[in-house]
């Protein structure tokens, strides 16, 4: 492996923190324990900040009543604290919202550590710097090295002292600049004694015991490591930018096996610090087996809480499947080419790993060149929060009664059996019922069903009969073989059933995930994009989900007005979708509210949140569940950019579309406007001064000029009607028309223009009335005509015809001119498209006509005829007909 | 009778042309003028009504299009006190401005752009019926074109062949000879013919006017007598 190149992951991160310039920067004034003078240094600071134009704001700060430290308040803003009233006590807290309105430079939050009241929009003030430090602000802070999460556990043995309130590494790891405030135990103690140093309870025992000098010098090693930790970090991002040849060796990788039990928190945290001091990757795996019976809510609760402090301490999680815990994690181990492998101490009894096989031997052996750590389980469990035991829903008595009847029905075959087969047969019978028991109902009601058996056989079937007494020594060989036997084969059976249910719910997880890809592949919509991610949301995690998309005004709307989730936490959901990060329910941040939000994130930006309210039941809910739903979420995510890029090519092409459409628009309009004014006006002119022109001349040009201007109204008038056809749906004025009155108004409208062709009209006499605009319809006749008369030579026939056919009536005009090119029979009917020998035309007649056709539900058509020529066929549907109208038939003579 | 003249003997006729539009005021002054026609322009619907009353004009030519008030509203205006004969003048596809019109009052229109022949045409075809007015019922037999009606007796011959009518095909063509040569709404047919309430019934009309033109034409799809006006109504040829 080759050492000359820096770690790809970390200079992504570097560059990443770089990318976003936005982010403030976090300063820590870093202690080994209370009374070493941070808040002080920190005020100092900031005065020093002031002095430079910087502005600041005091967001929160503890004076403890000491009057050095309020001096140095003095001329600095400091931001009025937000009250909460809980449970009839005002609390008063950091005002975070305030802050972010005021947008200062530099903030100064006090105590990092502290836990906000009830009710806040995070739990921990970590968070609020968090957020503000996001915001672009920068903020001066204050931390305690006992408060760290990865030497929580650690300063706990160390001083006896247990804390509570913990802040995760990744946020010391994460500030820019840490300043270490030492100082020496003795002076510390100096100040203690003098009362300098605040301290809460100074009565209490443990608070005495703490300050011991002992504890003080262990807590500022710590400290001090720590510190140094940080600035060894800060070295190698200085080599790293400068590229001075890293001096240590390729990354390692760790990989902590977690349980679901309180002690894996300990494991976390431990391999923090090796990940740490290795400068290693790690990897946090929680793996479901079939061995494993499915958990109970207080393990998913353990198990949650585990991977969520391993995400704080800056670990990747997964979730690893596999037939037994050992090769999943061997597995995983290989291909991530994990270097070491942290399991804690085995915590149960000796004897089950005699029966099940231990797990940690099974890694050790298995684990070829990776380090396997054992790390001792920590505490044993208090009384008081014993987990339940795990087992699956006890289904009733029913199943024992299921055994019972089985090695009833077995005795009574072998009864049946008795005297024609040997005892050994009898047995084989007997080991039957005891697997079919096994493989429906598990391994109590079967090895219920093995125990029967044996006194079954032996009462009924070995001599004496119906007695328990055996005389023949041998036999009990054989109790104790078949007894054996049974409960292997009850073992078996109940692994296979166990491991064919959890095959079952990977399953059906895959499947949900294959459906939702699927779906998303073919969804063409926002709207199916979300349907289908609510569906399997709610499927996952069987509660009421709903999306929450950018609306236009850049708030975050829900397609649905009447969505099923609390729609006064819109605020939360707007969170998550401005974090990218988890909000609500089971999650650190507004943890009160009903609903857990999950940001869809896409390629490049968040592209809406969807919230959930999982079932009872299920919380909180265990990390596979929630890795389902950020899957589908993920998935949904590249749904709606898919949506949006098909939405936004469509655009692009509609918009070249119509600019190509504009550009042919205006050069036919410039040259069938220009065409016709050309000949007016030359012949205009001409007039105006005839000189030797004759009378046959001069009448020439009157009809040229006159025929023109008929030919430049029609143009016009299509263009208006193509525009009018264009705006949107036409209004149509439907009534009961007659077809040969439209057809003999077309052709009275064209009598100038059809003068050289002889026209034909065969209409039925029967044609039934057709409701319609009478305006619309002669215009489309009038259009097909005036083309028929454009694309043949004077003198041919043009006919006319019209029939009814099942439901449509279909009028149809033929000319005997050259026919339509071939290949054109549709491009006819687009806009500007030109037959290549015709003479110029508007290219709009074909498509009004088409259009007009389409406004009433019917169809125009061209197509070549048989025998030569083109023919155009407009078809309409037909309606029933009207009522006819009420008269005597007769004569008006005869009445 | 296609005459260019007015008929011999009368004074002038004074025509009032309202229209906003200087090139077409200038086309019809010219052409009017040349027929024999005295002229009075007006370019606004207020000028119109004044001139209207003022100069009491045998004919008004009216653009429905004009600046300040709405062509429909001073046929209204007009039609209030003065049965002066309006021909309004409007585009294709402005249907509903014609009927409205039409139903304001007016006596008949033309589409712009229109022929000189067309517009003189229906001037003379107005004109006449403006005269004749008070003895319009007095005037029992009507021909054109080899089309006889009697109104009197009834009886109808195309070509001095008697054509058997049914009483609704006669009375439908009784009121289009009644109006020959100016276009006659379906509404108004049909409220002629069929009587109050009919209205939305248009189908009769033009069941009624089929059956009609194929006993009537000898190529009921190019009609010589029974014009279509589309969209607005129908036509008895009157020359």
């Amino acid at each position: 492996m080759s050492t000359d190149r820096p770690d790809p992951d970390a200079l992504l991160r570097r560059l990443n923190a770089e990318a976003s310039p936005k982010r403030g920067r976090l300063k820590v004034f870093f202690g080994a324990s209370p009374g070493v003078g941070k808040t002080f240094a920190m005020l100092e600071s900031a005065r020093a900040k002031r002095r430079d134009g910087v502005t600041v704001l005091i967001g929160w700060i503890e004076t403890h009543g000491r009057t050095e430290t309020a001096a140095l308040l003095e001329g600095l803003e400091v931001l009025p604290a937000r009250r909460v009233e809980y449970r009839g006590v005002v609390l008063e807290e950091f005002d975070l919202d305030n802050a972010l309105a005021r947008k200062p430079d530099l903030l100064v939050v006090d105590e990092l550590p502290h836990t906000n009241a009830p009710g806040s929009r995070h739990t921990r003030r970590w968070q609020d710097v968090a957020e503000i430090v996001e915001a672009g602000i920068d903020v001066y802070t204050t931390l305690n090295v006992q408060h760290l999460e990865s030497l929580n556990d650690l300063v706990n043995r160390v001083t006896g002292v247990a804390v509570r309130e913990t802040v995760p590494d990744s946020v010391l790891d994460g500030a820019n600049e840490i300043e270490f405030i030492d100082l020496p135990p003795e002076a510390l103690l100096e100040r203690l004694a003098e009362g300098k140093v605040y301290v809460p309870d100074a009565a209490s025992r443990a608070t005495r015991h703490f300050f011991r000098r002992g504890n003080l010098l262990a807590l500022r090693e710590l400290a001090l490591r720590r510190t140094a930790e940080h600035v060894d970090a800060d070295v190698q991002t200085y080599r790293r930018d400068h590229e001075i040849q890293p001096t240590w060796p390729v990354a390692e990788r760790i990989l902590v096996c977690i349980r679901p039990n309180p002690e894996s928190d300990r494991l976390v945290r431990t391999a923090r610090r090796s990940a740490a001091r290795l400068r290693a990757d790690w990897i946090v795996a929680y793996v479901e087996s079939p061995e494993q019976p499915p958990l109970s809510a207080a393990e998913r609760g353990d198990l949650a809480r585990t991977v969520r402090l391993a995400e704080e301490l800056g670990a990747e999680t997964i979730t690893l499947n596999g037939p037994t815990v050992s090769e999943a994690v061997l597995a995983f181990a290989q291909k991530r080419n994990v270097s070491r492998i942290l399991v804690g101490k085995p915590v149960h009894s000796h004897w089950r790993d005699r029966l099940r096989g231990s797990l940690l031997e099974q890694i050790v052996r298995g684990s070829g060149d990776i380090e396997v750590l054992v790390i001792p389980g920590g505490s044993p469990r208090s009384p008081g929060d014993a987990p339940e035991r795990r087992r699956p829903p006890r289904p009733g008595l029913w199943p024992f009664f299921f055994s019972l009847g089985v090695v009833a029905l077995c005795t009574a075959v072998c009864a049946a059996m008795l005297g024609t087969f040997d005892n050994s047969n009898l047995i084989m019978v007997y080991l039957l019922g005891v697997a079919v028991v096994a493989s429906f109902y598990g391994r109590r009601p079967s090895a219920l069903a093995a125990l029967l058996s044996v006194a079954a056989f032996d009462f009924f079937f070995v001599p004496p009969h119906l007695t328990f007494a055996v005389t023949d020594t041998q036999y009990v060989v054989t109790f104790a073989v078949m007894l054996l036997v049974s409960v292997l084969i009850s073992t078996l059976a109940a692994r296979v059933r166990a491991q064919a249910q959890a095959a079952g719910r990977r399953e059906e997880r895959t499947q949900t995930l294959y459906r939702m890809s699927r779906e998303v592949a073919t969804a063409r919509t926002e709207g199916e994009v979300s349907a289908a991610l609510c569906r399997h949301v709610t499927g996952a995690v069987l509660g009421p989900a709903e999306v929450f998309l950018p609306g236009p005004n850049g708030g975050l709307v829900s397609p649905s007005t009447d969505g099923p989730l609390d729609q006064n936490e819109r605020a939360v959901a707007r969170w998550a979708y401005e974090h990218r990060s988890r909000a609500g329910l089971g999650t650190e941040t507004l943890p009160g509210s009903s609903a857990l939000y999950v940001p869809l994130v896409g390629a490049h930006a968040p592209v809406g949140v969807v919230g959930v309210r999982p079932a009872e039941e299920l919380l909180p809910l265990a990390p596979d569940q929630l890795d389902l739903v950020e899957a589908l979420a993920h998935q949904a995510a590249s749904g709606y950019e898919r949506v949006h890029n098909a939405e936004a090519a469509e655009q692009a092409r509609v918009a070249a579309e119509s600019e190509r459409l504009r550009n042919t628009l205006l050069s036919s309009v410039s040259h069938d406007l220009r065409t016709p004014l050309a000949t007016i006006t030359g012949a205009a002119s001409t007039l105006l001064d005839p000189g030797g022109l004759d009378e046959t001349g001069q009448l020439e040009l009157k009809e040229a000029i006159f025929d023109e201007a008929q030919r430049l109204n029609r143009f016009v008038g299509n263009l208006l009607d193509m525009t009018r056809l264009e705006a949107g749906p036409v209004a149509l004025e439907r009534e009961w028309q007659s077809l040969e009155e439209l057809v003999g108004a077309a052709l009275a409208r064209l009598d100038r223009v059809l003068r050289g062709h002889t026209v034909t009209v065969a209409l039925p006499e029967d044609l039934p009335l057709v409701r319609l605009d009478g305006v619309l319809f002669e215009q489309a006749l009038v259009n097909v005509l005036d083309n028929a008369v454009k694309y043949t030579a004077p003198g041919t026939t043009i006919s006319i015809t019209a029939r009814v056919e099942a439901a449509t009536v279909s009028v149809e005009v033929a000319d005997a001119g050259p026919g339509l090119p071939s290949g054109t029979e549709e491009r006819v009917f687009e806009k500007f498209f030109r037959g290549g020998t015709g003479p110029a035309g508007s290219g709009l007649g074909l498509p009004i006509c088409r259009a007009i056709l389409a406004a009433h539900g019917g169809t125009a058509r061209a197509e070549n005829r048989p025998g030569g020529g083109a023919l155009f066929r407009l078809v309409l549907p037909l309606e029933p007909p009207p009522p006819p109208a009420r008269e005597d038939d007769r004569e008006q003579r005869d009445a | 009778m296609s005459s260019a003249t007015p008929e011999p003997s009368s004074p002038p006729r004074l025509i009032l042309v309202v229209e906003d539009e200087a090139p077409v005021l200038r086309f019809l002054r010219t052409t009017l003028g040349a027929h024999g026609y005295s002229i009075v322009e007006a370019i606004t619907g207020q000028q119109a009504l004044v001139d209207a009353a003022t100069r009491a004009p045998d004919l008004i030519l009216l653009d429905l299009g004009l600046p300040d008030i709405d062509g429909v509203e001073v046929t209204r205006r007009i039609r209030e006190w003065s049965v002066t004969p309006i021909i309004v003048l409007s585009a294709r596809g402005r249907e509903k401005d014609k009927i409205e019109a039409l139903d304001a009052g007016a006596d008949d229109y033309l589409t712009k752009p229109f022929s000189v022949g067309e517009l003189l045409a229906r001037m003379r075809v107005s004109l006449r019926n403006a005269s004749r007015i008070p003895s319009a019922s007095s005037e029992p037999l009507f021909e054109v074109q080899g089309l006889k009606v009697d109104l009197a007796a009834r009886r109808v011959f195309v070509d001095e062949r008697e054509i058997h009518l049914t009483r609704t095909e006669f009375n439908l063509l009784a009121t289009l000879v009644r109006y020959a040569g100016r276009v006659v709404t379906h509404r108004q047919l049909l409220r002629d013919v069929w009587g109050p309430g009919s209205a939305g019934k248009s189908h009769y009309v033009r069941v009624y006017m089929g059956q009609l033109r194929h006993k009537l034409e000898v190529d009921p799809a190019r009609p010589r007598y029974l014009e279509t006006e589309t969209g607005v109504g129908y036509r008895l040829a009157a020359e």
